[in-house]
Parts: structure tokens; C-alpha cells; sequence
């Protein structure tokens, strides 16, 4: 480290330049990494979707959009675009509300307050593959006679009325596979919004108080504002997470066309029907509106921060 | 008076939610000491028979080799990760060169792949670099997987050290290296725990790419516990006890170390 | 202050690393003598690697009793047990997929009899023709004849079936069906009777059923049993016609079937869907004979706790499905890979294999003291009945084929509309036939 002190102090006149070129070298490896294992694959993938390919063995004969325009006519794929949809309302909402609530309650200076917030969490380290089978127990639709998982344990406590059909309900199933989601990262969102509420200024809270604001008008008018981009963040998070949801469904329902989405299309159509020119292009649409969702935002965030 | 009767009413809630975040690890552990013949949906509820750990010792026999493979896998993952991570936060947000704001967005949306859609060209790429099967190729792509987000929480991390640190160290004389070793990583700690704890438990949780790039001498515990159940007859008291086992290391990183989790993320870091 | 702290912290970063790669170096090369193993002649002989997704339970430990066997035999070669599990093969295929497309392909690869190996890797050229095994072991004159047809293409023999599952099997609770004064159904007329008796005495759902892929298990022993086994062959050799009233009443029939399945069918496992008939919540479940293997693992007794029979209508034919072993074109081991398959379709491999996996030989000379009473009838109508092949099960139709016909099921189980499932039919049958 001396050593490295002594040198930059030598090279004085040189040090400005060379640093930055220091820098760029540094991540140049990343970027190298990133360009060909994201974009060269995407690259890939894109070409993939322009071509006649099925079958085990690469076919690049180009076939235009024929696999896109075979999408948009096919049912399945329809049905895949409504389920995520409902699963991505669901999903980004119930962490939403779950998440900003527990920060909420758990930023009232309550007592064991670490505790509560490692249990919220936890769900976060497990992975689907555990814990799958588990949630298609609980949310067992049967009723009657083989009531079975939470219906059974409701009908115990005589809460009767939460009964239902969770994930076996026609067309809207898919809504319910959003609670497990939702139990694995409320969670995080729990956590996201408890550190924007930890960064709100006492002294903004306290003059708002002088005010002869109640506590609630505290939250409304002072607090919930200023952490308005937290949810921006997380909504994108979350977004993204829901476009890309595979492991939960496959785990909980199998592969069912009622509760297909676009990641699993694309899985089953690749390597169970060797389509790979339709995969590719499921995973083009996929990538697409990711882009739709997560461009924008970049582009937000970065304004804003050389706006500063 | 008020005060502390609305406190007490708070951890009503906070008490329900705990019980919604555990009964699935109710679940699964109560299942887990079962035998095989009192395991059915009816009787879930019910708590076993005896308290056998016959399922756990028959799980961890199928699992002990991989779950070693698993922490050859994850600890070098998480650990490099992190550090590429940090140093590619701190020239993005406080070293930028020329171009460094297209640069960031560019690396950031690899985050937001479908796995699933470059498998083929990923094996393709390990098998012509020879790393295919083996656990480096596994380490190789979960770095390089993980460079995005870790790029993006040092980044961010970094982004709200002050800007007259990195003055009053320039003017001290010093270089890129002395820096980022002497200002910025000591201050950093609290990203870094962000990032290795992230990565530990997304490389300790992948399936995909373990399953694609090692072979069945170098399979992570994921693989392994997938593989338990076979596709025919399933005894799920013993998978039950399996996953328990494949769950516990990101159980214990998150009950040990997530209050450093989150103290991380209000610190600065995954804040956007 | 920040040098001292940042120095340590680099320390134990550096340090860590260190370790780090020393593990990962480590792993490296043990897997890098595995790679040279397979590159290289000098080892050669030396390992088989089989590929597989036996992982778990009956079917693992049939695979361990049959790799003991090949051990015997084959001293000198390492058999080396590369079984990915998941999603019935799904993820193994993926796998598989990869390697095959990397150019790496395993010496031996489990795959189901019939068009899904056919289809696949053989269209690839990935196998290779195993006739001169047939020959020089004799195997022709030990498998039933109308079974070679299904597993060939242009003569050629692609695989080696080391088992034999039957698909078209009703399993049925023998004490509900007394308490119902119901007698074992034979056709489809009467299976209707025996349901809607069943439904009037208020058993909502005497049929049960899991998960989507067990109602594909469904259509195809309804279909067979409403076309016959000429009717049901002829839609897939491309002489029969997928847009006839015949079929059209077949899936009418299939349609009424389902009404007599339960509600929550998309939410259970076949275990669960048997488990159902056991407790008696159900009279009926149709699933191939590995229900039995389920059965057994329970502890239950046949005849008593269980009874099956036949799928009504189709008595007096065997719908069956396989899991055989190929040869793969370029085999890294070609040698070894024989070895391995000549254990594989011999007496004592199959043997070894099936009473503990719950199946029958492929052969039709396996020791009869070694299988239970549900097998033996099993492999007494394997020899006599007429042999047709599984959908579901990769027998008949390519992968290909069988995951749009797939698709179409699933749309056909949310909006029930049989014309529109025929269309998608008739429409797959066009798109991807074998060929």
C-alpha cells in the first residue's frame, strides 16, 4: 500500500489519467462478462426466434416473425399474458401492502423489534424447491369430507368463510399462487420500506407534530411522500421477480395450462417439444417487457441523480 | 397511559403475521418426523407419532456429499461476487470514466434475463472453455450472474459516501487503489454484508444453472434433494427432512445475520 | 485510521478468496480427470456413463440392483450414474439437451420406448440401430412381436426396454364397490352405470384424478377403449383420421369422464389421486401399474384394500409403456456402452430390476417366484394380449406432437369445448407427425 502511495505521489503530473484508465480497466472485465453471457446470449436467443428451429439439433433457417405472429394467435399464450398479469397485481400489490404495514407497525418502537424482523425475512432465504410442496399442501382446494391444509385448519378454528378453492378456482387460480410469492418476499419489502422510514428525519416528523399535525396526518402528509421512491424501487424489483416466476408454480401446480405462464411456456415448449424457434421467441416477448418496465426507470433514476 | 395501550395492541398483528411466516415451516418439519405411513394430506395437522430422527440421518446421508459441493460453490461464489462487485460500485459511482453512465444501465439489465431462455448457449460456452461439469464453471456463471446486483448495491452504496472524502484522499496524494482500499471498502462493510449474504443464499438456492453446468460428482444440494424424490414413489417425510436440512445454512445466514441484513440496506445500500 | 482497517478487511477478503479458490481449484480437478476420462482413449474402457432420471425410491434402488449385476459382470468398467430427477423427465431432457447440442453426449440414456426416442434422436442422428444386440442376444425371440414394431423405425431397433409399465389399469376400492352392489365394469357403458350409480348414492366424484398430466393418462385409455387398439394405432402411423366422428365420440366420452372427476384434480399428485381410492372417498383411479408400487409401500393388501382390472373397453389389450436404454452415436465409451445394455435386456439384469421397481421384464422369460400377484397377471397378458403403445408415456406420438396435443388437453380441461380440442388435434396431428 505504501508502496502504492509513493508511486501516485511520483507520478503526480500523469496520476488524473491514468486512475480513470485504472478504472475503466477494472471493470472491463465485467463488461466483457456481461456482454457475452447477457447480450451475446440475448443476441443469440434473438436468432433463435427468427428461425424454423425444432427439433434437438440447431435449424437457423430464417423464418421472419412467423413464431412471433403464431403467439399472438396462440390460446395458450393468451392465457399465459392474462395469468401474468393477474399474478403481477396480486403479487407487486400484496408485498406492497404487507411489506409497507409490517414496516409501519414495526416502526412504532415496539420491543423485540429485531426479532420480528428476522422472522418476516426468513422466508426470503428458502428457495421453491423447498418449500413448494409445502404451500401445495396447505392450499389443498378439497372440501367436504377430504378437507385437507388451511381449508381444514379454518374449518377448526370456524373460520369457515376462508374456505375456498385457492389455486384450483377457474381463471382467476392463478391470483392465489401470487400468496406464497408474497410470503417469500413481503418480507424484503418489509425491510426496504422500514430503511425509508429509518432515513426520514426525526426533526421533519417533530415540526411536523408542532404543527398540531396528528400521527397520522404525520404519516400522510410527511412521511409516506418521502418515501414514495422506495416503492418505486420495489415495484420494479417485484416486477421483474413476477415476470419471471417459474420455480413456485411448477413446485405448487405442476404444469397445467390454467396456471401456464410465459417462463414456463417457454421451459415446456424448449425441452419437452423441442420448439426452440417459439421458446426463443416467448423469451424475446419476456425480455421485451421487462425492458418496458425497467428502461424507463433507469433512465429516471439516473436524471435524477445528475440532476443533483 | 394511551401510549402503551396502543403498543400493546400493535404486536396483535405483528403476531398473526408471524404465525402466516412459519406454518409452512411447521409444515415441513412436523412432516419430517412422521413415518411414511402417517404422512397424508388429512392428517397434516397432526403432530407425529414419535419424535424419530430416522428421516433426518436418512436424508443426511443422501445429502452430506453435495451439501459440501454446495458451500465449494457458494462461499468462493458469494465471496468473489462481492468483491468484483464493489470494486465495479466504487468506479461507477466515484472513479467515472468517460461513458461510466451508459456503462451502469448496460451492466444493470443483465439482471433481468429469463435463466431459462440461455441455457443452451451457456453450456455451449462451458463445454468449448472446458469448465462444463465442474463446480468453477458453476462459480464462473454465478459471478458473472451476480455481477449486475452487486454492482448495483455497491454502486448505490457508494453513491452516498460524501464527495469531499474522495477529495480530501486525492489530495492527500492518493491513487485509485489507495482510495477505494483506504476510504471507501472500510466503509463498505456494511454493503459487503448486503452482497455476500444475498449471494450466498441465491447461489445456495439455484437449481437451474447447478442442474445444466456440474455433473453428479460436483451437484449442489438443490440438485441432490430434487433428486430424492424421483418421479414415481415420493416419501415425503424424508423429503420433508431433506429440504429442512438443504434450508438450514440460508436459515441460520438469515437468523444470525439478517439484523446486519437489513441494518445494511437502511445504511444505503439496495435502497434503489 | 481507514488504512489499518481497510488493510485488515482486505486481508480477510483476500484470505477467504484464497480458500475460496483452493476449494473450487480442488473441485476443478477432480472434474477435469473426469473430463480427460472422456476425452481420451487410454481410459476408454475404463467407465460407462448412464444417463437417467432414476433418482429416488423403487426406482433408484432397481437401477443400484442392476448396476450390481453389470458390476459383476464388468469388473473392469466404472459405471458412473449420472440421474437427473424433475418434472417426470423434463429437467433430465433438458439436460440431456444441452449435452447433446454441446456435443457431449452420455455413452446411455434412458428414454421411453417408442417415438419419444424415435422422434427426438433419432431424427438427430444421436442413436444408434441396436439390431445386431437383437440378433446376437437373442432378443426377438424373448420380447413379444408386436412390441419390436413399436419401438423401431425402417426396420431399425433404437432401443433396449429394460421394463414394462401398462398404462390402461382401473384401480378400484373392492369395499365400495360391494357396499354399491357395483360388479367390476368391462365396458364403457357399464363403467358409465357403475359412476352414475355411485353419484346417486351420493359419492360426488367416484373417479379420481390428479394433475394435468394423469388426465392425459386418462384421454388415452378412454380413447383406446372408444376406438379399439386398430382405431387408436392408425391416429398415430398416419393412416387414421384425427377430424372423425369416431374420434369426435371419443373425446365426447372422455369429456363425460371427467364429469365424474373431482373438483380439486389440478391440485393433487396420482399418490394423492390413489390415495383417494384407498380411503375409500373414491371407487375408481386409472394410472398405470406403478399405483400398485404406491399401494405396496403403504402396506396394503390386493385384493382386499385394492382390486384392478383392466380400463373398460379395453380388455385384451396391453397399453404399455417402457423405459429403455440407447446407444448414443459417438459413444465416448461404445464398448462399455454395449456392456452395459447387454445387462440392461439380459434375464438377470431385468430381473434384478423390475421386482424391485415394481414392473415387469420387457422379456417374457422372467422368474415368476420373484413377482408379486398383481405382476404376474401383468405379465401374463403382456404375453398374450395385444400390445399397444402410451401417449403419455412417450410410447406413441414425437415429443413434439405430444406436448401440443398437451397444450390442447390443457385448454380442453378449462373450457371444456370438445370441437375446438379436436380442431388443436387435428391441427398438432399436421404440424409435427411422425416421421
Amino acid at each position: 500500500m505504501t508502496v502504492a502511495v509513493k508511486e501516485s505521489r511520483r507520478r503526480k503530473r500523469f496520476r488524473f489519467d491514468k486512475d480513470k484508465a485504472i478504472g475503466l480497466a477494472l471493470v472491463t472485465p465485467s463488461i466483457l462478462a456481461v456482454m457475452v453471457f447477457v447480450y451475446g446470449f440475448i443476441a443469440w436467443t434473438l436468432r433463435v426466434s427468427l428461425s424454423a428451429w425444432k427439433g434437438l439439433l440447431p435449424d437457423y433457417t430464417f423464418v421472419g416473425l412467423d413464431n412471433f405472429r403464431q403467439l399472438a394467435s396462440d390460446p395458450r399464450f393468451h392465457i399465459d399474458v392474462r395469468n401474468t398479469v393477474i399474478f403481477t397485481v396480486v403479487f407487486v400489490g400484496g408485498c406492497l401492502i404487507v411489506g409497507l404495514g409490517t414496516a409501519l407497525l414495526l416502526d412504532q418502537g415496539i420491543r423485540a423489534e429485531g426479532f420480528f424482523r428476522s422472522l418476516y425475512l426468513f422466508p426470503m432465504a428458502i428457495s421453491f424447491i423447498v418449500t413448494g410442496v409445502v404451500w401445495r399442501w396447505l392450499m389443498n382446494p378439497a372440501q367436504g369430507d377430504r378437507i385437507s391444509g388451511l381449508n381444514l385448519l379454518f374449518d377448526k378454528l370456524g373460520l369457515d368463510f376462508l374456505v375456498n378453492t385457492w389455486h384450483a378456482t377457474p381463471g382467476w387460480g392463478i391470483a392465489f399462487v401470487a400468496i406464497p410469492a408474497i410470503w417469500q418476499m413481503s418480507g424484503y419489502t418489509m425491510a426496504l420500506y422500514l430503511a425509508g422510514l429509518r432515513g426520514v428525519p426525526e426533526a421533519l416528523r417533530e415540526a411536523a407534530r408542532v404543527d398540531g399535525a396528528t400521527e397520522l396526518q404525520v404519516y400522510r402528509k410527511v412521511v409516506l411522500p418521502l418515501i414514495r421512491p422506495v416503492t418505486l424501487s420495489a415495484l420494479i424489483i417485484l416486477g421483474h421477480i413476477s415476470l419471471k416466476v417459474f420455480d413456485l408454480i411448477v413446485a405448487m401446480a405442476g404444469k397445467q395450462v390454467q396456471l401456464d405462464v410465459p417462463a414456463i411456456y417457454m421451459w415446456t415448449t424448449t425441452f419437452d417439444g423441442f420448439f426452440f424457434g417459439r421458446g426463443a421467441a416467448i423469451g424475446i416477448v419476456l425480455l421485451v417487457s421487462v425492458a418496458v418496465l425497467v428502461v424507463p426507470y433507469l433512465a429516471y433514476t439516473l436524471r435524477q441523480e445528475s440532476g443533483q | 397511559m394511551t401510549q402503551t395501550r396502543a403498543r400493546a395492541w400493535i404486536y396483535i398483528p405483528l403476531m398473526f403475521l408471524a404465525l402466516f411466516y412459519l406454518v409452512p415451516m411447521f409444515v415441513m418439519l412436523d412432516t419430517g418426523f412422521k413415518s411414511f405411513d402417517e404422512v397424508s394430506l388429512r392428517t397434516m395437522w397432526d403432530l407425529p407419532k414419535s419424535l424419530a430422527f430416522d428421516n433426518f440421518v436418512a436424508a443426511w446421508e443422501a445429502l452430506s456429499p453435495n451439501v459440501m459441493n454446495s458451500f465449494k460453490i457458494v462461499v468462493p461464489a458469494a465471496i468473489l461476487s462481492a468483491s468484483l462487485g464493489s470494486i465495479n460500485g466504487f468506479v461507477l459511482a466515484k472513479w467515472k470514466f468517460k461513458g461510466a453512465n451508459v456503462v451502469f444501465p448496460l451492466l444493470l439489465f443483465g439482471m433481468f434475463i429469463p435463466y431459462q431462455s440461455i441455457l443452451i448457449p451457456l453450456v455451449e460456452f462451458m463445454q468449448s472453455v472446458g469448465l462444463s461439469g465442474s463446480i468453477p464453471g458453476l462459480i464462473l456463471t454465478h459471478i458473472i450472474y451476480g455481477i449486475p446486483i452487486t454492482t448495483l448495491i455497491f454502486r448505490n452504496y457508494f453513491a452516498t459516501v460524501p464527495e469531499d472524502l474522495i477529495e480530501a484522499a486525492k489530495i492527500d496524494g492518493a491513487g485509485i487503489w489507495s482510495t477505494y482500499l483506504r476510504v471507501l471498502l472500510p466503509l463498505s462493510i456494511p454493503a459487503f454484508v448486503v452482497v455476500l449474504i444475498w449471494q450466498f443464499t441465491a447461489a445456495w438456492n439455484d437449481f437451474l444453472f447447478a442442474v445444466v453446468l456440474t455433473d453428479n460428482t460436483n451437484w449442489p444440494v438443490t440438485v441432490a434433494l430434487n433428486n430424492m424424490a424421483g418421479s414415481q414413489i415420493i416419501a415425503w417425510n424424508v423429503q420433508m427432512a431433506g429440504s429442512f436440512l438443504a434450508a438450514l445454512p440460508t436459515l441460520l445466514v438469515y437468523i444470525f445475520l439478517g439484523r446486519y441484513f437489513i441494518r445494511g440496506m437502511m445504511s444505503g445500500a439496495l435502497k434503489e | 485510521m481507514y488504512r489499518r482497517k481497510g488493510l485488515r478487511l482486505f486481508a480477510v477478503v483476500a484470505a477467504f478468496a484464497l480458500i475460496a479458490a483452493a476449494c473450487g481449484g480442488g473441485g476443478g480437478e477432480t472434474t477435469t480427470t473426469g473430463g480427460e476420462g472422456t476425452g481420451t482413449t487410454a481410459a476408454a474402457a475404463s467407465e460407462v456413463e448412464v444417463f437417467s432420471w432414476w433418482t429416488g425410491g423403487g426406482e433408484a434402488a432397481g437401477l443400484e440392483a442392476m448396476i450390481k449385476v453389470f458390476n459383476e459382470k464388468y469388473p473392469n468398467i466404472k459405471f458412473v450414474n449420472s440421474a437427473v430427477a424433475g418434472g417426470a423427465g423434463t429437467n433430465a431432457r433438458a439436460v440431456l439437451a444441452s449435452r447433446l447440442q454441446a456435443n457431449d453426449p452420455p455413452d446411455s440414456w434412458q428414454g421411453h420406448a417408442g417415438w419419444e426416442l424415435i422422434g427426438t434422436y433419432v431424427a438427430a442422428d444421436q442413436i444408434e440401430p441396436l439390431n445386431f444386440l437383437y440378433d446376437q442376444e437373442g432378443w426377438l425371440d424373448v420380447m413379444p412381436d408386436t412390441l419390436i414394431p413399436l419401438i423401431s423405425k425402417d426396420g431399425n431397433i433404437y432401443s433396449v426396454p429394460v421394463n414394462i409399465h401398462r398404462a390402461n389399469v382401473l384401480w378400484m376400492n373392492p369395499t365400495v364397490l360391494s357396499d354399491n352392489g357395483i360388479s367390476v365394469p368391462t365396458t364403457l357403458d357399464e363403467f358409465f352405470t357403475a359412476l352414475d350409480t355411485l353419484k346417486a348414492n351420493g359419492m360426488d366424484a367416484p373417479l379420481a384424478m390428479g394433475e394435468q398430466w394423469t388426465s392425459m393418462h386418462l384421454l388415452e385409455t378412454i380413447m383406446l377403449a372408444s376406438l379399439g387398439a386398430d382405431g387408436w394405432n392408425s391416429l398415430w402411423d398416419g393412416t387414421g383420421d384425427w377430424s372423425s366422428a369416431e374420434v369426435t365420440k371419443a373425446l365426447e366420452n372422455f369429456a363425460k369422464v371427467l364429469d365424474y372427476t373431482n373438483s380439486d384434480a389440478s391440485a393433487l399428485s396420482w399418490q394423492d389421486a390413489g390415495q383417494l381410492v384407498l380411503d375409500g372417498s373414491a371407487a375408481f383411479n386409472i394410472m398405470g401399474d406403478w399405483q400398485e408400487g404406491f399401494f405396496r409401500e403403504l402396506g396394503k393388501t390386493p385384493k382386499t384394500d385394492y382390486d384392478w382390472a383392466p380400463v373398460p373397453g379395453t380388455p385384451g389389450t396391453f397399453q404399455f409403456l417402457s423405459d429403455s436404454f440407447v446407444l448414443a452415436k459417438g459413444a465416448p465409451h461404445r464398448d462399455a456402452a454395449i456392456a452395459w445394455l447387454t445387462v440392461a435386456g439380459s434375464r438377470e439384469g431385468q430381473d434384478a430390476f423390475n421386482p424391485v421397481k415394481g414392473s415387469i421384464p420387457a422379456r417374457n422369460d422372467g422368474d415368476r417366484s420373484l413377482y408379486g400377484e398383481y405382476l404376474l397377471s401383468a405379465m401374463d397378458d403382456w404375453a398374450s394380449n395385444t400390445v399397444v403403445g402410451s401417449l403419455t408415456h412417450g410410447v406413441v406420438a414425437n415429443d413434439s406432437w405430444k406436448s401440443e396435443i398437451d397444450t390442447a388437453l390443457g385448454l380442453f380441461l378449462s373450457n371444456k369445448d370438445v370441437a375446438a380440442f379436436q380442431d388443436a388435434l387435428v391441427a398438432a396431428a399436421a404440424a409435427s407427425p411422425n416421421q
